[in-house]
């Protein structure tokens, strides 16, 4: 039976995260889940709207959630600061009457509080039974060390993820266990990679990504499995910076779990994108050829 | 009651207030820290989350709003899950953070400006047009080679957009945010 | 009928409020008053000469006490009459301060409330009729429900008392979890060696039974006439052979979880839980036997010499007949698994201050070295976290555990003295250090042992290489700090036994939300229940240390004595009776009693009728609102006397 979902992609998925975009599509349909995405969707006004203004990320999220109503569908976002933001509005509207209806004075077309708001992870994990995950596999990525790192917003707060322990979530690891990975402990697997704060402070984020990538290499992780466009480049993208900051070398591929997924599934590496990261992923499992594919 | 040094005494109408946003009284506050012990942006702060709830118990207005550290929490929700009175420390943040904005208390003039350019960028698109948001970023900060030594690998990697996607509800975002302003203006 | 209508006023508690002579006045106009009178303090013995001698002089019948709650001094004013020679039981309160002078500030209405609730005394003190007690006789034999050091020093207690006591202990032996202690705060004396001799003195008791592996199955009965069901748990050793020699526990092939060490190190299936248990004799854990479980082994019974291993126990049920009952069920160290931020369960060097105490004993698994459990190294840096499962709203235990604090303290210096060039750093919020030389005890091991005390909770431990990293803050420099601890050990709080609620059913007494056991009164009555008979000691009814868990042992134990020191117990005559002609036999009393105190009846035609049994009856009522046929009345509270009250307030 297909699960069909109104998809969120959010602005970071269609620029810096688009790996994530592209393999998301590509394991939702070997998983038989339909994504219909959103028409027209806005952004989510993430952390500085509602560090501006909270009526107006209610209002950005609320515009998103109508326009799935009008689909009948539930929403999924792969990026957890959208699903944060989508999520906290409809459930602070579901609770307060009064908040919807001043929210949607704000809106065009008003909220019904008919959706319910998921992250991939949460559909990953409650939606997709690993039987089928196990089905899909054609290249086990045995031999690999996988260290599978939540970061905040896909951890915490235990409202909006309620369907996992916020202190010890496992969803990732209980999804990736199937494709035959090895998969570390990692300690810091909901510490913060500092967010946003590449823009204006990348000296914060660079020292908490410096800890991240310090543990990583510590618990011996071939590579790092994220479900968040912020702490994949924090990670990745910044760990250059890192190494010329601390004068470490880490090497650490910081992967998408579904694009590890799409590995095991049998798409190549091209098709999931992973040259463009800034830290290249050589240690691909199974066919050698999978190497020689990737795109410089 | 005033602490050394300071001028001004006693807010309690300001901590009501926050207590009414946070739905809870800051004085279930025991002081034990572990909202600080994990903060893992507790190193760049100049009150620390405890050091924070101190002062909206003692009712300091001033010195809450001119802290740092409501700059640079990066609300990742640590102190809330872990704290033993359930007192929800990260929205406590970000209210005073929004509060400081209103009254003119800026401790990061590169963070406000970062999340305005941010929500600009929103405003004039529906979406986040994330090369425009850099630029603009390091022109208005002065600051034109943040993030240098990343921009040229990043482009080659094809991924940023040199245009912005321009949504077809921007109107609605635009009213909105119109909305908002005057509902705001009507309220003083 | 001739009443008289004392108004009392309580200094200025009620004059303040209420005009006092106002209501004597009104008083005086209503119906059989022939005397009314005001005074500043009736309670005090010239108010109660006052009422004495008013009875006598205008021969009053009736009397109406116009003060406090009857909770404070309807008994005062009761004797009172019985002295004048008039049943006590025509003696009634109106309640004018706490429900009207010290809730009410307009002086006019608190005065006309007054006037009110004196009418309605009146009027219900005319319809009242003499009442008599009737007594029963007194079973002398006390029952003692759990064996640890509070239940132990109430049996002895009430043994010395000259009566026989039976003690049940769930586990296999007494001692309790400070059996499991290795040195004591504040006077670092060997828990064993001060504890053991009073086992012993149990064991050798001839006026107590012991117990050991028995649980109570059931109560029936009241104070005074208990009669208990006690189940016998199957050991499949013959204890009157076992002599504990061991043989059979070095054979065992099963190796199980240790609970008497907290789960450090193992034990066998058929074991001893410590050296010097009393009863020293062993059991067999069913759940664990190879024998049981897979058919095959019965090795303890080929080695046994003294044959004493019966496969074919079983579980028995035994009847005792008590008076009294000392409830000292003890605690439970808090299971830290809820602090997923700690990593207990999934670090194996995070460990409770209860396993710290079995690594540091002498006759613990590790013969008294501390080691890491992880790779069995001597720890250089020791990290104890205080309120684990205590002051913790979020986790669901609001209180303070009180021992922990001392326990930490302790645990530090024995660390020093064990490992000299070892740094204990000890996390705590406040410390509370309230007893006799405690204080100067966690001087001694800041001062003396060099324990370094941090003011900041822990708020995450997580493991880098063979270090457990503990994140914690420093709440007076206002910082985070970060220690690289071989070793964690976090003091966590004291719970109730999970059965509790269970067993306070079973009793008719009250628990909190946390399942410690109520009081009947918290300053007043720190031992007693509300059911009559019923005596608290130790843990079971708040958090405590030794000595004050002995002092409550001995409280309790003093009470039965008390108790039972008379033949015969008065039973209030405040109680439900049955009019047997109206009775239908629906048992609709029977079901709402939280007393149990309905009993079934059957009449000489086969016809089955409710019977009050007076001594449980606590006159609560109840059943005389859920009776359809009104055969209930409560004697005192009849519908006509509560009839009587509302015509005098609303007419």
């Amino acid at each position: 039976m297909t699960i069909k979902y109104a998809y969120y992609p959010g602005c970071s998925l269609e620029s810096l995260a688009r790996e994530y975009n592209v393999s998301t599509r590509l394991v939702c349909q070997d998983l038989d889940i339909e994504l219909v995405e959103i028409p027209d969707w806005n952004c989510c006004g993430a952390a500085p709207a509602c560090q501006v203004d909270h009526m107006l990320s209610s209002a950005l999220s609320a515009r998103n959630l109508a326009l799935a109503e009008s689909f009948k569908l539930n929403v999924m976002a792969p990026c957890p600061k959208c699903f944060n933001r989508l999520k906290e509005a409809d459930l602070e509207m579901k609770d307060n009457p009064d908040h919807l209806r001043e929210i949607n004075n704000l809106l065009e077309k008003p909220y019904h509080k008919g959706v319910q708001v998921k992250s991939l992870l949460q559909v990953l994990y409650q939606d997709v039974d690993r039987e089928l995950i196990s089905c899909r596999v054609k290249i086990p990525l045995e031999g690999l060390r996988v260290a599978c790192y939540y970061g905040c917003m896909n951890a915490r707060p235990a409202d909006i993820n309620d369907f996992q322990n916020p202190e010890d979530p496992t969803s990732m690891e209980e999804i990736l266990a199937p494709l035959g990975a090895e998969l570390v402990d990692y300690p810091l697997k909901t510490y913060c990679c500092g967010a946003a704060f590449g823009l204006a402070r990348v000296d914060l984020v660079l020292r908490l990504a410096n800890e991240l990538l310090e543990m990583a290499t510590l618990v011996g992780a071939d590579v790092i499995a994220v479900a968040c466009p912020l702490c994949q480049q924090n990670l990745d993208l910044r760990q250059l910076q890192v190494n010329a900051r601390y004068g470490t070398r880490y090497n650490i591929p910081i992967l998408y779990l579904t694009q590890l997924m799409g590995l095991a599934f049998g798409h190549s590496s091209k098709e999931l994108w992973l040259d463009k990261h800034f830290v290249k992923f050589r240690k691909l499992p199974g066919a050698t050829q999978a190497v020689s594919s990737g795109a410089r | 009651m005033r602490l050394k040094g300071q001028t001004r005494t006693v807010d309690r109408e300001f901590v009501a207030e926050v207590e009414s946003e946070i739905d809870t009284a800051v004085a279930a506050c025991y002081q034990c820290g572990k909202c600080t012990a994990d903060c893992p942006l507790s190193f760049s702060f100049d009150y620390t989350p405890n050091q924070i709830l101190r002062l909206m118990q003692l009712g300091q207005k001033e010195m809450v709003l001119r802290s740092e550290s409501l700059w640079y929490c990066a609300t990742c929700y640590t102190c809330t899950i872990r704290c033993p009175k359930e007192i929800d420390i990260a929205k406590l943040m970000s209210v005073l953070l929004i509060k400081a904005r209103q009254e003119g208390y800026v401790a990061d003039h590169k963070i406000r400006l970062a999340q305005e350019t941010f929500v600009n960028s929103v405003a004039r698109y529906g979406r986040i047009f994330e090369a425009g948001l850099v630029g603009t970023y390091n022109l208005k900060s002065g600051d034109l080679f943040n993030n240098a030594d990343i921009g040229p690998r990043l482009l080659a990697t094809g991924k940023l957009r040199f245009l912005p996607h321009r949504i077809k509800g921007r109107r609605e975002i635009r009213k909105i945010f119109d909305r908002l302003r005057s509902s705001r203006k009507g309220k003083r | 009928m001739r009443i008289g209508v004392f108004v009392c006023h309580c200094g200025s508690n009620i004059a303040g409020t209420v005009d006092c002579p106002r209501v004597v006045e009104a008083a005086r106009g209503f119906p059989h008053v022939v005397y009314a009178t005001d005074y500043t303090y009736l309670c005090a013995e010239s108010g109660q000469d006052l009422i004495k001698t008013a009875i006598q002089e205008y021969s009053l019948d009736r009397v109406v006490v116009s003060s406090c709650s009857p909770k404070m001094h309807e008994e005062t004013f009761r004797r009172a009459a019985r002295q004048a020679g008039l049943n006590p039981y025509l003696v009634e309160m109106a309640n004018i301060r706490e429900q009207c002078s010290w809730i009410h500030s307009d002086k006019e209405a608190a005065t006309r409330k007054a006037i009110d609730l004196v009418r309605k005394g009146v009027f219900k003190v005319s319809r009242d009729q003499e009442l008599f007690p009737s007594f029963f006789k007194v079973n002398k034999d006390v029952l003692v429900i759990g064996g640890g050091i509070a239940g132990i020093q109430a049996a002895l207690d009430a043994a010395q008392g000259g009566h026989r006591v039976t003690l049940v202990e769930k586990d296999q032996t007494i001692g309790g979890n400070m059996a499991r202690l290795d040195k004591t705060f504040p006077t670092l004396d060997c828990s064993s060696c001060i504890l053991t001799p009073r086992m012993v003195d149990v064991a050798v008791n001839e006026s107590i039974e012991l117990l050991a592996y028995h649980e109570v199955e059931e109560v029936k009965g009241y104070v005074g006439n208990f009669d208990v069901k006690i189940r016998r748990k199957a050991t499949y050793v013959d204890w009157s052979k076992c002599t504990g020699c061991e043989e059979c526990v070095g054979k065992c092939p099963a190796r199980i979880y240790d609970k008497f060490n907290q789960g450090l190190g193992r034990t066998k299936a058929i074991s001893l839980p410590f050296p010097q248990a009393v009863p020293k004799k062993v059991t067999i854990k069913k759940d664990f036997c190879h024998f049981f479980l897979k058919g095959k082994c019965r090795v303890c019974e080929k080695v046994c010499q003294f044959e004493a291993i019966n496969f074919d126990d079983q579980d028995q049920i035994i009847e005792r007949k008590v008076g009294a009952i000392v409830v000292a069920t003890g605690y439970e160290a808090f299971d830290p698994i809820a602090y997923l931020e700690y990593g207990f369960g999934k670090y194996k060097d995070v460990i409770t201050s209860l396993q710290y105490e079995r690594m540091v004993s002498a006759s613990g698994p590790t013969m008294g070295h501390i080691k890491r459990p992880s790779d069995g190294e001597e720890p250089k840096t020791i990290v104890f976290i205080s309120c684990v499962g205590s002051r913790d709203r979020a986790k669901g235990r609001s209180y303070c555990s009180v021992a922990c604090c001392m326990a930490m303290a302790k645990q530090a210096i024995l660390t020093k003295e064990h490992i000299p060039d070892s740094t204990s750093y000890l996390f705590y919020i406040d410390i509370r250090a309230g007893g006799k030389g405690y204080e100067e005890f966690v001087d001694r091991a800041r001062e003396e042992y060099g324990a370094q005390y941090v003011r900041g909770r822990v708020s995450k431990i997580y493991q880098k290489g063979k270090k457990l990293v503990v994140k914690g803050t420093d709440t007076l420099l206002g910082m985070p700090i970060e220690i690289e601890a071989d070793l964690v050990v976090l003091a966590v709080g004291i719970a109730p036994p999970q059965d509790a609620p269970e067993l306070a059913q079973k009793l008719n007494i009250s628990y909190d939300q946390y399942g410690f056991f109520v009081e009947s009164h918290p300053k007043l009555r720190p031992v007693e229940t509300n059911t009559t008979g019923v005596f608290l000691a130790g843990a079971c009814q708040a958090p405590m240390d030794i000595p004050a868990s002995v002092a409550q042992g001995s409280a309790a134990a003093a009470k039965a004595l008390g108790l039972l020191a008379k033949d015969e117990l008065e039973a209030s005559p405040i109680v439900a009776s049955v009019e047997i002609k109206r009775c239908v036999g629906c048992f609709k009393c029977e079901a709402v009693c939280p007393f149990s105190a309905i009993q079934r009846q059957e009449l000489r035609d086969g016809i089955m009728v409710s019977n009050v049994i007076s001594t449980v009856c606590k006159g609560c009522g109840l059943c005389g609102v859920a009776c359809p046929t009104g055969a209930i009345k409560v004697n005192g509270f009849t519908d006509e006397q509560i009839l009587a009250e509302m015509e005098a307030l609303l007419l």
